[in-house]
């Protein structure tokens, strides 16, 4: 009959893990081509065009990587103390002139040991999302419309965890602040989905870099939800920040959840046949 | 049942005993080698086992009296992996192994897979045993046909054999093409004598009935894509059913003891072609899933089908739960002779699943055969207790059956099963 719960952790709606890397870098060309053209004649931008330029030009940076892939530990905490942790791995490849693809293994807990997410994200429209369950050998699409729901229980909802594009936001600067002792700007942003679990978010990038350091995120009421702190960047192939470290913090139930990173390779040359539905499938 | 039309016992039963006796035997020997290296680590690749310890609780008296009340059974699930060439070569195996307290038919073992697997850019490769699904419906499988049921493994049918084969993929950006050969045909498990969760009369497993001859090579092709919102699938199988349908027989045995002779169903493995598509459209939080084959070879040719839709709603009451909720028909032509319990059913069913740190999710659903008003529900829960335990719950319910239906055999056997398994 219906199959078993056992075989099919119901993990769904995930969409593109964008914790695991920048924005679509194609898409972020395309918008800041577009920005060229319509860029003001004369005067400072207004707080909604300065924002908006930071968002775009942190996602330029991040374009070119081409592929890449780590390995990642998730600790969750709940208000007591008590831990639990799921270990994963991701592949992501860029796609040009259209979302990322990505592929995510997860190794820990063993029950759900070989469970994987293959996500292409778009630029325009709903991503497409496969779930494979391996005790049943069973490829299912899934639908991708849920964001706001928790991720494997962690405080990181789907929507944290996946692909952050321009158009997802309205921008708005707020100013520059230093932030233990760095320089950043700090950019108020509201999600344009109406399916999204915040009123608001607030990020800080350094100035040098356009780090992102840390994010607020407010809940639909307007209150303090949880505050997404990023510890000890380090640049890949000269170019690309990623962080080794990502807290979540949840205000509202003190539960708390790590992500720490490792094993991070660039450009090792992964194709689409890395992330198509008989991929899912194979030994990994 | 249906009526069994001019079949020859070609098959020797004492060469196919002695072959399945065997081919039981390395799969035990298999399996407990490979449990002993998962716990005895280290091997190259990653292994991991599986243990798990149940209890089925039957409330009513069994239809017949040798069926035992309760039962209590272990089960081992060894697994190994290793790949190399950055996941484009592999090999994996996995085994499984259950020892049952009261039915010696439920002690089984099997070989899931044991197989190397080669992905080129334009095809994959991939020889040993295996298990491959096909399909997008939830409530019956009409498609899926590679690989045999392990029917005494669960009532439900979503256990299955270890299937012999070599499978060419041809993947192309028009879609992916696989061909299959197979051969040996997997029987179907079905419990014993002793069993619950079994047709009256019992199935005689030990005298398969082959019309047209076991010694036989499976054909199967299948081409799949995915075109925007759609992810469809067109398959063809030419070679011995899965599915068997069964011949009534009274074994001309001692009878001299003064016992009557007790009737047994004989399973006939006819070859058979079945035609099959398969096709969900996915859009926004909807799931719109359909199947249907047609199969010619068993009897007069014959469909079934089975279509419906999933819809999720997130943030379920406020929270951070998920409800996913499914409604399926399902309809065989076949009528109450089809060897499925479902003929003409509506499904329906929801999943809650809490996304919380233990991944507590709970499955219920409910079966109406349309043409006879008999019934089934079905409830299915687990949560994870810690990391590497997980606690399962099911519980099932047969009602309102009638003589006439495949159902009636189980009307006394609503049970509950409680399982409590260690990942390591």
């Amino acid at each position: 009959m219906i199959e078993h719960r056992r075989n099919d952790p119901w993990i769904p709606l995930l969409t593109v893990l964008w914790i695991l890397g920048g924005p679509a870098p194609a898409i972020a060309q395309a918008l800041a081509e577009d920005a060229a053209g319509d860029a003001p004649t004369a005067g400072s931008p207004s707080p909604d065009q300065r924002g908006l330029e930071i968002a775009r030009e942190w996602e330029r940076r991040d374009a070119g990587f081409g592929d890449w892939t780590a390995e990642l530990t998730m600790t969750l905490r709940n208000r007591h103390g008590q831990e639990s942790s799921r270990e994963m791995r991701t592949r992501t490849l860029e796609v040009e002139e259209d979302g990322d693809k990505s592929l995510v293994i997860f190794d820990r807990p063993r029950d759900v040991q070989g469970t994987a997410f293959l996500t292409f994200s778009h630029a325009t429209g709903s991503d497409d999302q496969w779930l494979y369950l391996p005790a049943l050998k069973r490829v299912k699409r899934i639908a991708t419309n849920n964001k706001s729901g928790p991720f494997m229980g962690s405080e990181f909802s789907y929507e944290d965890i996946s692909s952050q594009e321009v158009e997802e936001y309205a921008y708005r600067y707020l100013g520059d602040e230093a932030l233990e002792g760095v320089q950043t700007h700090v950019v108020e942003q509201v999600p344009v989905d109406r399916n999204s679990g915040y009123s608001k978010l607030l990020t800080w990038r350094d100035t040098e870099h356009l780090r992102t350091l840390k994010v607020d995120f407010y809940d639909r009421k307007g209150e303090l939800l949880k505050t997404l702190t990023y510890e000890d960047y380090r640049r890949y192939l000269d170019r690309f920040w990623r962080a080794d470290v990502m807290r979540m913090v949840n205000h509202q139930t003190g539960k708390s959840t790590d992500l720490e990173w490792r094993g991070y390779e660039f450009q090792s040359g992964l194709t689409d046949r890395d992330f198509d539905r008989n991929s899912l499938k194979r030994v990994r | 049942m249906i009526p069994m039309q001019g079949f020859r016992l070609r098959t020797s039963t004492r060469r196919r005993l002695r072959r399945s006796g065997i081919a039981v035997t390395a799969s035990w020997m298999v399996v407990a080698i490979g449990t002993g290296a998962a716990v005895a680590q280290p091997v190259p690749g990653d292994l991991s086992a599986r243990f798990e310890l149940e209890g089925r609780f039957f409330p009513q008296v069994p239809v017949d009296p040798r069926q035992t009340a309760n039962n209590g059974s272990f089960a081992i699930g060894p697994r190994w992996e290793l790949d190399w060439n950055r996941g484009r070569q592999g090999l994996s195996f996995e085994g499984f192994l259950r020892v049952d307290s009261s039915d010696p038919a439920r002690t089984h073992a099997d070989i899931r897979s044991l197989s190397w697997e080669y992905a080129a850019d334009a095809w994959e490769l991939r020889a040993g045993i295996r298990r491959v699904f096909w399909g997008v419906t939830e409530s019956r499988h009409v498609v899926d046909i590679i690989n045999q049921t392990d029917l005494v493994e669960s009532p439900d049918g979503e256990d299955k054999l270890g299937q012999p084969m070599i499978n060419l993929a041809w993947i192309r950006d028009w879609g992916t093409v696989d061909a299959f050969v197979m051969p040996f045909l997997r029987e179907r498990t079905f419990p014993g004598a002793d069993g619950r969760l079994r047709s009256a009369p019992v199935v005689n497993t030990d005298q398969p009935v082959y019309p047209d001859g076991d010694e036989r090579i499976d054909l199967a092709v299948r081409w799949a894509h995915t075109l925007g919102d759609f992810d469809v699938g067109l398959s063809h199988y030419y070679g011995l059913s899965r599915d068997p349908r069964f011949l009534l027989a009274v074994p001309a045995g001692p009878g001299s003891a003064g016992e009557p002779d007790i009737p047994v169903l004989l399973p006939v493995y006819d070859v058979i072609n079945q035609t099959g598509l398969d096709a969900q459209m996915t859009r926004g939080g909807w799931l719109w899933k359909f199947e249907g084959m047609v199969r010619s070879g068993q009897g007069p040719a014959f469909g079934a089908a089975t279509g419906g839709f999933e819809y999720t709603f997130g943030g379920f009451a406020g929270g951070a739960a998920d409800l996913g909720v499914l409604l399926e028909y399902t309809y065989d032509s076949r009528g109450q002779q089809a060897t499925s319990l479902l003929q003409s059913d509506l499904f329906v069913g929801g999943r809650l699943a809490l996304n919380d740190v233990h991944s507590s999710s709970v499955l219920a659903g409910g079966a109406l055969d349309l043409q006879t008003g008999s019934v089934f529900f079905s409830l299915e829960a687990d949560r994870r207790l810690s990391d590497g335990w997980v606690i399962e719950i099911e519980a099932r319910a047969f009602g309102n059956a009638s003589l006439r239906e495949p159902l009636w055999s189980l009307r006394r056997d609503d049970y509950v099963r409680l399982a409590v398994v260690r990942y390591l």
